[in-house]
């Protein structure tokens, strides 16, 4: 079993803490994506387990034994780099087999794996060239390769697709989850991409300035983001924000900044007479509508055929995109009201960021117990 | 090679007219040409001459040499000349001895019968002569194989040693963070602005303190570690990304393997480069060894040379011969590799 377990794991650089104490449990088997904006640690992260980078504080389990002092050749793991790291005056070959050289594996057992793992990969043809002759998906699949050669109990991922062009980048995705299905492996991903985060991952961990701000599955991230940083970076294009304020007698009303009200709903979050929050309602969610609560002015329309976003803004000055299905009527310039769905209304505390609803959980959780 | 042919014939002008610039160009070109390979062709032309040719004035381009005949009667070759005046003239005669202002010649066809002719009268016949006996007399009295291997040996053993400690200390300086990185690189680069001619003695003190004097050791050694070197390969190793270095280590290698398969594979242009620089330098290289060397069995090709040049007399003919000798190794060198020397020279921008 290979579950890896991160217990207050911390990093500093000198007096800069740029891990400020992880606590994860990633199971056996599970693809998980540490994802984030850059700068917010997730590389430094996965590089802390793979034991390429020293742990200022904290424990890292592997299967259940800590590693925090065990060189991170010992450790089990395989990492595929972001720029691919391919020794650049071996051929494919060499590259797959140094690895099983050096911890002096039978020549007839590293034939048989390199021939199994390039016909896995498709690289089979290419094994005599230098990486230099290959294309970047080619590359790419051998950096893969050199990692699942060496059967390794974890796969680590450090943003391996970043350097491919877009096509490209979707087929690659699509293959390492076709890896991870076939070999079972527990595999940690890291990207900034919330797309790739979403469509791969069977849990998620979003990171920022070396925390991490939710860990779970990827729709339960998408559906009850924990705080507004989660519910603006999982899903695209971005959930919608506006300022407002619990009306001081009905805590069913939000008031917001130019004058318009909010039906919220009476119960399910965790909101307080005259509290300042923040509604958060996806694109999909709004709907143009005659007599809608909040009226925008549009900027821009991009018509794409099958579906249409308008971009506006409401009287207070937030940015608001709607995500129409279909072709869209509505014209830059013009005026447009917006109906919001209390269903799929989301608040946070402005103060805090957290989403009022998780509190709410949270106060039933305790009273249950 | 046709290729090569058409790169190097290139015009600015078309079809066969040439431009002003290229008219320029070659002119340019072609005094460089004569600057860098003047000396040169005229060394080598020197060395065929004869202590003699060496001494005439005016000097002329050609090696020269009187013809010379083997006459029956005479136990020598005689050297020929042309009659220029009195009833001879016209013919040629092979000069048996000269007395004074007299000489005494005899016909090649009758050999016994002395002839005395003014030696205003004669004029010697000449041919283009390449004087072969400068070169085969190097290794024949002279101990020319010795100081060959004496340099050779200098020369790889210094080169060999010194590219595997500047890579290693290249290699910890680029790739390892460690408390007074910065000290020893500013060290390092600090002792590149001393001349080496300011620790001449002190070198020497601990070269003979470490019994090394008078052995090609005290040559090889206090030369291992060179500034430039470390300089050159750190800046190069620098280029090679650290995630390489990481998947290896992720691969099971030791810091030794990494070093040995991945970092110096992969810094093979500036090893070449400084490679050709060191060979440059240790074979050129005279002061150092005069210094260490004392004995004529240790001597370089570079002493060696120095031997012909005496305070009285210089044997002007060996000297070049033996100089031709000595930089054509180098040349070979520089052949070759002429194409890492201009890389080299212009990623570190050193000499």
């Amino acid at each position: 079993m290979a579950n890896v377990t991160l217990k207050n794991v911390r990093k500093s650089y000198g007096a800069v803490e740029v891990i400020k104490g992880v606590d994860l449990d990633i199971r056996h088997g599970e693809f998980c994506v540490f994802v984030g904006p850059s700068g917010c640690g997730k590389s430094t992260l996965l590089r802390m387990i793979s034991g390429l980078e020293e742990i200022s504080g904290g424990d890292i389990a592997i299967g259940g034994q800590v590693v925090n002092d065990v060189a991170a050749a010992d450790r089990g793991l395989a990492m595929v780099f972001q720029s691919y790291a391919l020794y650049p005056h071996m051929s494919v070959r060499q590259n797959l087999t140094f690895g099983l050289e050096n911890i002096s594996t039978p020549k007839a057992e590293i034939a048989r794996k390199v021939e199994e793992v390039s016909r896995m990969l498709q690289i089979d043809a290419l094994l005599d060239r230098r990486p230099k002759d290959l294309s970047g998906g080619q590359r790419q699949r051998v950096a893969i390769g050199r990692a699942v050669v060496r059967e390794p109990r974890v796969f680590l991922f450090d943003e391996p697709l970043s350097n491919l062009d877009a096509e490209l980048r979707v087929d690659m995705r699509g293959e390492i989850a076709a890896l991870h299905r076939r070999l079972g492996n527990t595999m940690i991903y890291v990207t900034h991409d919330q797309v790739e985060a979403m469509t791969m991952a069977d849990k998620i961990a979003v990171l920022r300035a070396g925390r991490i701000e939710q860990f779970g599955r990827p729709l339960d991230l998408y559906n009850r983001p924990a705080n507004i940083f989660v519910a603006g970076f999982i899903g695209s294009p971005k959930m919608n924000f506006i300022a407002g304020e619990i009306d001081a007698q009905d805590p069913g009303l939000l008031r917001l900044g130019s004058g318009e009200t909010v039906q919220l709903p009476r119960s399910g979050f965790g909101q307080r007479r005259g509290m300042k929050v923040t509604i958060g309602v996806r694109p999909t969610h709004l709907r143009p509508e005659a007599g809608g609560a909040i009226s925008i002015d549009v900027d821009s329309v991009e018509q794409l055929g099958g579906e249409s976003y308008i971009y506006g803004r409401t009287s207070g000055g937030a940015p608001i995109t709607v995500h129409s299905p279909g072709q869209t009527e509505v014209r830059p310039g013009s005026g447009i009201a917006l109906n919001i769905p209390t269903a799929a209304l989301h608040l946070f505390d402005t103060e805090t960021g957290v989403s009022l609803r998780l509190e709410e959980e949270a106060e039933a959780e305790l009273e249950s117990a | 090679m046709g290729k090569v042919l058409g790169f190097l014939t290139r015009t600015r002008g078309r079809g066969g007219r040439l431009h002003w610039t290229d008219w320029a160009s070659y002119a340019y070109l072609g005094l460089g040409v004569a600057l860098m390979f003047g000396p040169v062709v005229w060394l080598l032309l020197s060395s065929f001459k004869t202590e003699a040719e060496l001494a005439r004035f005016p000097p002329r381009l050609l090696p020269h040499a009187q013809e010379m005949m083997t006459l029956p009667g005479h136990d020598d070759p005689l050297p020929m000349f042309v009659v220029t005046d009195g009833p001879l003239a016209g013919e040629q005669v092979a000069q048996v001895r000269r007395i004074g202002l007299a000489s005494q010649v005899v016909r090649p066809e009758a050999p016994d019968e002395i002839i005395k002719i003014d030696i205003s009268q004669r004029e010697p016949v000449e041919e283009i002569r390449f004087a072969w006996e400068n070169y085969t007399g190097l290794f024949g009295e002279f101990d020319f194989m010795r100081y060959l291997w004496n340099s050779t040996f200098i020369t790889l053993t210094a080169t060999a040693i010194m590219l595997l400690v500047n890579a290693m200390a290249a290699f910890a300086l680029s790739k390892y963070r460690f408390r007074g990185r910065g000290v020893v690189l500013a060290l390092v680069i600090g002792v590149l602005m001393i001349p080496q001619t300011v620790v001449l003695v002190p070198l020497f003190l601990i070269v003979s303190k470490l019994g090394m004097y008078n052995s090609l050791w005290g040559v090889i050694i206090p030369g291992a570690a060179t500034p430039t070197g470390v300089f050159l390969l750190r800046q190069y190793m620098l280029t090679i990304p650290d995630e390489i270095l990481d998947a290896a280590r992720m691969d099971k290698a030791s810091e030794w393997k990494i070093f040995w398969r991945i970092v110096l594979p992969l810094s093979a242009p500036a090893l070449a480069v400084l490679a050709i620089l060191a060979i440059m330098w240790r074979w050129n290289d005279f002061l150092w060894p005069l210094i260490v060397l004392s004995e004529n069995r240790n001597f370089t090709l570079q002493l060696a040379l120095n031997t012909f040049q005496g305070q009285l007399s210089t044997d002007w003919s060996s000297l070049l011969a033996m100089t031709v000798v000595t930089l054509l190794p180098i040349a070979c060198v520089f052949m070759f590799l002429q194409k890492y020397i201009a890389t080299g020279i212009a990623s570190t921008g050193g000499k």
